[in-house]
């Protein structure tokens, strides 16, 4: 019984082992730096923007928002949404 | 099998510390290797924990008496059921299940974002791992499940009787994969600190796991909650018990960082308040853990012992100094990139809301703590009670609704005067009417029942009409049907409108709440049968017969002996109900100290309490009958059986035996009931503090629910069109230029 647990302890100590250094077998990969890392923040600022949008479009529709607030605040979301694809444009 | 599970807790311990020096190598010289190398650790660790929980399962499962904890916590007798749930009911167990849990879902967390959030992940997992290494630890040195007795019992100590209910079963899987869950967001906060990237991405990434801890902590409270109703015998669902206290502290903190961290996403503010949010709710989980598991605090609901008592000081003191000097040094990177437009704004309420429930949670750390407090302060260990908490969260609570009735109703960024009057007379005028019929209907005694009432009208209101105005909206829009209207607006917008659903169920357990704690009449009589008792104005409850009996598992042994009434109760002569609580009496292991039949009386003994519960009252009712006076009987069928085992006969014969003589003490008692206590509490609305929960469990889970892609991708590509037909017209590029 005893003999049994320690194949059983090695096999998994050799399963463990290989699914930890699977990754270290291809070479030094760099991580991923900088510029990408900044589209993705502003790709997650656009969403988040678009959903400000959507947000103020639905109070409006549901009468938290009068007609005139909602314009004034949907051209300022869309003025800053469109700062955020222009910087996104620079950078892609 | 005990090697084998000892041997995966410490190569799991192995693999924790490498994953962590391997990602936060992988994080500094920028090797994406080292990192997925640190990330697999995390899945090894789930594996190898899984493994050892497989081992644990199957021991407990076998009766294997030569571990240790399940000689000491199942026996042969326990059912199965309580069998595969019992290895939780261990201190080992328990630990262990943290591990898994922590694993899985950190495994979970970090497949997900494995292409993203690449700078902070990195230092997330070793913050994961370390959560992994510290409880590994624990396992390998100071509390092994694997534990082997040199000679195994031929029996074991069983399940304690009171954990035998299952809510009581699901009850700490639910509360540990709350506090688990919240250390997927504590570390990805550590994570975005560390390396300075402190914008929305790592509450967008973790988001959905810190509102699974919210929703899973919470059902564990309820499940908690409904045992302490169910099984304690005091007849409360909430006693402001220092375990009880310890979920709750938390899920406070937890239900602000859920709300606060809208307004980061949105407009990238309260960084510096989301990130100590998140951080101190990381450290209240661990110190929930602790609470229940050292035994520092007297509680009816900690099974621990006190061995990990350092351990456990010493982890919540390193993650404490750690967080504040992360969010000190990062101050400048945390500062907000946008002012409150208006006071008159989600945001402002949702800030209000913040400083609430972190009141709530400061009271409720205050008062768990006032023990140790006062102990360190005058030497004496004095406590406060639930008169102490309900001066101040009655207050605290009544303002917390009054926001999450206000917050739904107004817009963000900047709404109108007049636009938030229209949107809240509704609501309001609910709330009055609720109000005024709550006191003419007899909750005028108690003024703050008065006003949750109103509030929580007030709550209903709004979310009815965010709901209807919603539907008309899509109706109008779409052409749909009323049903499918409603049904495709939730979907459509589901984090907004499961959030309003949990808004109505807070509200409706508010009410209940309140009702069944000020409105209450409770009375404790003894009585023999034939007697009566009066409680509150009109309910007249008599104690009809006794009833009593043995017990026995499917195998023949016996588990039990039952001692009960049958209690018939009117309200106003009229009959509304028969009902039949008990007391349960288990055998004590004894057998030398108190005899083979007296320790059936001096072994745990659980209440199984006769309710009926409705949608207005509840009739609950506990009793305790006057064993003292069957003593003399007792000590009789000791003395007979003793004559009887002292000569020549067979264990089947002994066993027949004192089956025999129990069977006579359970007649005796139906024949010559001693006096009986009994605790009979009228409660008015408490079925509404569990509907109110079940709907806030389903608007939790709409909240969590993935918007589907298809229909995110069309409203993307609809703004995204949008967006684009504004970038190319003149007039909207020209103010974009000047503001810049």
């Amino acid at each position: 019984m005893e003999a049994l647990a320690v194949v059983a302890v090695l096999v998994v100590l050799c399963a463990v082992v290989a699914l930890i250094a699977q990754p270290l077998r291809h070479g030094p990969e760099a991580v991923e730096r900088s510029a990408s890392a900044r589209v993705r923040d502003l790709e997650a600022a656009r969403e988040a923007k678009y959903q400000e949008i959507r947000d103020a479009e639905l109070d409006a529709r549901l009468g938290k928002l009068s007609a005139e607030d909602h314009r004034a605040l949907d051209r300022q979301l869309r003025r800053e949404a469109i700062e955020i694809l222009r910087e996104l444009d620079e950078l892609q | 099998m005990a090697t084998f599970g000892r041997a995966c807790l410490i190569i799991g311990l192995a693999v924790a510390v490498y994953g962590i020096a391997a990602s936060i190598h992988g994080a500094r010289a920028g090797r994406q290797d080292w990192v997925a190398s640190g990330r697999r650790a995390v899945y090894a660790l789930a594996a190898l924990s899984a493994t050892a929980f497989v081992v644990l399962e199957i021991a407990f499962l076998r009766s294997d008496f030569t571990f240790e904890v399940v000689a000491s916590h199942s026996s042969t007798t326990t059912p199965l059921f309580y069998k595969m749930a019992a290895p939780w009911s261990s201190q080992e167990g328990s630990l262990l299940l943290w591990v898994l849990l922590l694993s899985v879902w950190s495994s979970l967390v970090l497949f997900l974002t494995r292409r993203r959030l690449r700078d902070v992940a990195p230092w997330a997992t070793a913050v994961l791992l370390g959560f992994g290494a510290f409880f590994c630890a624990l396992l390998v040195f100071l509390e092994s499940p694997f534990d082997q007795l040199p000679v195994a019992p031929a029996e074991g100590t069983g399940l304690n009787p009171l954990l035998r209910h299952p809510s009581m079963m699901i009850h700490p899987p639910m509360l540990y994969s709350g506090y688990t869950l919240f250390a997927v967001p504590f570390a990805f906060a550590v994570g975005a600190l560390a390396t300075r990237r402190l914008d929305a991405e790592w509450i967008r990434s973790t988001r959905r796991f810190a509102l699974g801890a919210w929703l899973f902590l919470g059902i564990g409270i309820l499940l908690g909650a409904r045992w302490s109703y169910s099984e304690l015998g005091w007849g409360g669902y909430w006693a402001w018990d220092p375990v009880e206290n310890a979920s709750l502290m938390p899920w406070l903190t937890g239900t602000a960082f859920i709300h606060s961290i809208m307004i980061q996403e949105r407009r990238g503010m309260l960084k510096t308040w989301n990130a100590s949010l998140i951080l101190a709710t990381g450290i209240l989980a661990i110190l929930g853990t602790f609470l229940v598991r050292s035994g520092v605090l007297d509680s009816i609901h900690a099974f621990g012992a006190s061995t990990l008592g350092v351990p456990f000081v010493l982890l919540i003191a390193f993650m404490l100094l750690g967080s504040i000097a992360l969010v000190v040094s990062r101050r400048a990177q945390l500062r907000s990139e946008h002012r409150l437009d208006s006071l008159l704004s989600r945001e402002a309420v949702f800030l209000g809301n913040n400083l609430v429930l972190v009141g709530l949670c400061a009271v409720v750390f205050f008062g768990t703590f006032f023990p140790l407090i006062s102990e360190a302060l005058t030497g004496d260990r004095a406590s406060v009670g639930p008169p102490w908490f309900n001066r101040y969260m009655v207050p605290l609570a009544l303002v917390l609704v009054l926001l999450s009735g206000i917050g739904p109703l107004i817009a963000w960024r900047r709404a109108s005067a007049a636009g938030a009057r229209r949107n809240l007379l509704g609501p309001a005028l609910a709330g009055v009417a609720a109000a005024v019929a709550g006191a003419v209907l007899g909750a005028g005694s108690s003024p703050p029942t008065v006003l949750m009432f109103g509030l929580g009208a007030f709550v209903l209101g709004g979310v009815a009409q965010e709901l209807w105005r919603g539907m008309r909206a899509r109706r109008a829009m779409s052409g749909d049907g009323p049903l499918r209207a409603l049904v495709m607006l939730v979907r459509r917008n589901r984090r907004r409108y499961g959030g309003y659903i949990v808004h109505a169920g807070m509200a409706l357990m508010f009410i209940g709440i309140a009702a069944s704690s000020a409105l209450q009449d409770a009375s404790d009589a003894n009585l023999r049968p034939g007697q009566s008792m009066r409680v509150g104005d009109d309910l007249d409850v008599r104690y009809v017969r006794p009833t009593s009996g043995i017990v026995t598992t499917r195998d023949g042994r016996l588990e039990k002996i039952r001692f009960g009434a049958v209690l018939e109760v009117r309200r106003d002569g009229r009959r509304i109900a028969t009902l039949e609580p008990s007391r349960e009496f288990f055998p004590s292991s004894a057998i030398v100290a108190f005899g083979p039949v007296g320790r059936f009386f001096e072994g745990e003994a659980t209440s199984e309490v006769g309710l009926k519960a409705g949608l207005m009252r509840d009739v609950w009712t506990a009793m305790t009958p006057d064993i003292d006076a069957l003593r003399p009987v007792i000590d009789e069928g000791d003395e007979v059986y003793g004559k009887f085992a002292d000569g020549d006969v067979t264990p089947q014969a002994r066993s027949e035996a004192l089956a025999a003589i129990l069977v006579g003490i359970t007649e005796r008692y139906r024949n010559q009931p001693p006096p009986t206590t009994f605790r009979v509490i009228d409660s008015p609305m408490v079925t509404w503090l569990w509907i109110g929960a079940l709907v806030v469990i389903g608007g939790g889970l709409i909240a969590l629910w993935p918007a589907g892609d298809p229909a995110g991708r069309r409203v993307r590509a609809r703004y995204a069109a949008q967006v684009a037909r504004d970038l190319g017209t003149a007039e909207e590029r020209e103010p974009v230029r000047s503001a810049s």
